[in-house]
């Protein structure tokens, strides 16, 4: 008995180390989020939340639902593969709610971005010099954007 | 939720109503695929990603460099990317050496050195392989920002977090490409499921010669950049 004589210090030391640990199990509990640790060292519920953002763009499939007759245009033509939002711009609130209109578009603006003639463009890409190839007349005088080959008509 | 219902109903159409879109974060394993030849550096990509992201002026989540090879100094090239590309790039009247545009964004590295540093576990590569950012538990130390080889990553100046590219985390889930795939007008960027033995990308890196960025640094990175020049930093 007498080696134990001196412990009271030690189980009082004891207690208080006991005491900060179910402390810090509580104050774990409620500070760490439920999901943390679900999938890794993250919060789990952090993926749904990110993938719930709104779309802006609602992706060519939707337009197709609605729009079956320009795809029919566009498909023999250079630009089938040119998705309606890439001129178009983002365009799913129309999608959701078709009484809101697209803004209206600028050729002079738009043919340009992609047409514009520059050495530093792959060389099998169609490209002019938009001053030397109509003068200042609007692409779509001759070119039909869903189209474009002169063959396959003008405006629409 | 009516581009995810077109997408389920392209299904239907198509007679598999049970391929549609139920989205399983282990049955993905994302990737990019950008086609050098392809790119006409328009910016379309950098401007549909700056709409559907929210992407604060002066900041880039994808952006594109033109290089400039000439035949006198092949390692050196020189790069330029005026706004990310976002409004494309001055035109070259004269065909001197080799020019090519670069498009860049976030690798999504499977072992990538920005989700090791993070003290809080804030950022992290989601079981589908897209690396993500969880800004609600991010502190905005930044060392990410600086881990990060490739420079995808910034301190968003309002919300004073780290913000990248999520791969369009919230299209993809829903059966959607990302906005720079969907805007890109020659097909030079295409998303891939490396998991889907059906993916178009597998007979594709069969039969190319597609490489990552700084290969070197071993980050798993998983946009593969095809006929990518040998000067590309």
């Amino acid at each position: 008995m007498s080696h134990f004589k001196d412990t009271g210090h030690l189980l009082r030391f004891a207690a208080l180390f006991v005491i900060a640990f179910v402390m810090f199990l509580v104050i774990r509990h409620f500070v760490v989020p439920k999901t943390f640790g679900e999938y890794g060292h993250y919060r789990g519920a952090a993926i749904a939340e990110i993938a719930a953002k709104p779309v802006k763009f609602a992706g060519h499939e939707t337009c197709e639902t609605c729009h079956a007759d320009i795809l029919s245009i566009k498909a023999p033509g250079k630009h089938a593969n040119v998705n309606c939002e890439a001129c178009h711009g983002p365009l799913a609130k129309h999608a959701d709610d078709p009484s809101i209109t697209p803004p209206k578009l600028d050729t002079a603006v738009l043919c340009i971005r992609c047409h514009a003639a520059s050495a530093a463009k792959p060389k099998g890409f169609p490209q002019v010099d938009a001053d030397q190839h109509s003068g200042g007349v609007p692409c779509e005088t001759c070119h039909q954007p869903h189209s474009p080959a002169i063959s396959a008509g003008g405006a629409k | 939720m009516l581009p995810a219902a077109a997408i389920a109903w392209k299904y239907v159409l198509a007679g598999t109503p049970e391929e549609s879109p139920n989205y399983t974060m282990t049955d993905h394993w994302w990737s990019m695929l950008i086609d050098i030849p392809k790119c006409i550096g328009c910016g379309n990509c950098v401007r549909a990603c700056a709409a559907e992201n929210d992407v604060p002026e002066g900041h880039f989540r994808t952006w594109v460099e033109r290089y400039h090879v000439t035949d006198y100094d092949m390692v050196n090239p020189q790069v330029i990317s005026p706004d990310g590309g976002k409004e494309g790039f001055p035109t070259v009247a004269e065909d001197a050496g080799k020019y090519f545009f670069v498009p860049k964004m976030c690798n999504h590295c499977a072992d990538s050195p920005c989700t090791q540093v993070c003290p809080v576990g804030a950022t992290f590569v989601a079981p589908d392989g897209v690396v993500l950012v969880d800004q609600t538990y991010c502190l905005g130390c930044a060392y990410c920002v600086q881990a990060c080889p490739y420079g995808c990553r910034y301190i968003h100046p309002e919300k004073r977090v780290a913000d990248k590219c999520t791969l369009c985390y919230h299209r993809i889930t829903k059966g959607l490409t990302t906005a720079c795939v969907e805007n890109c007008p020659t097909g030079a960027r295409q998303l891939a499921d490396l998991k889907n033995p059906n993916d178009p990308i597998h007979a594709f890196l069969k039969t190319h010669h597609v490489q990552v960025l700084k290969p070197q640094m071993a980050t798993g990175a998983k946009v593969f950049y095809n006929e990518l020049d040998g000067s590309v930093r």
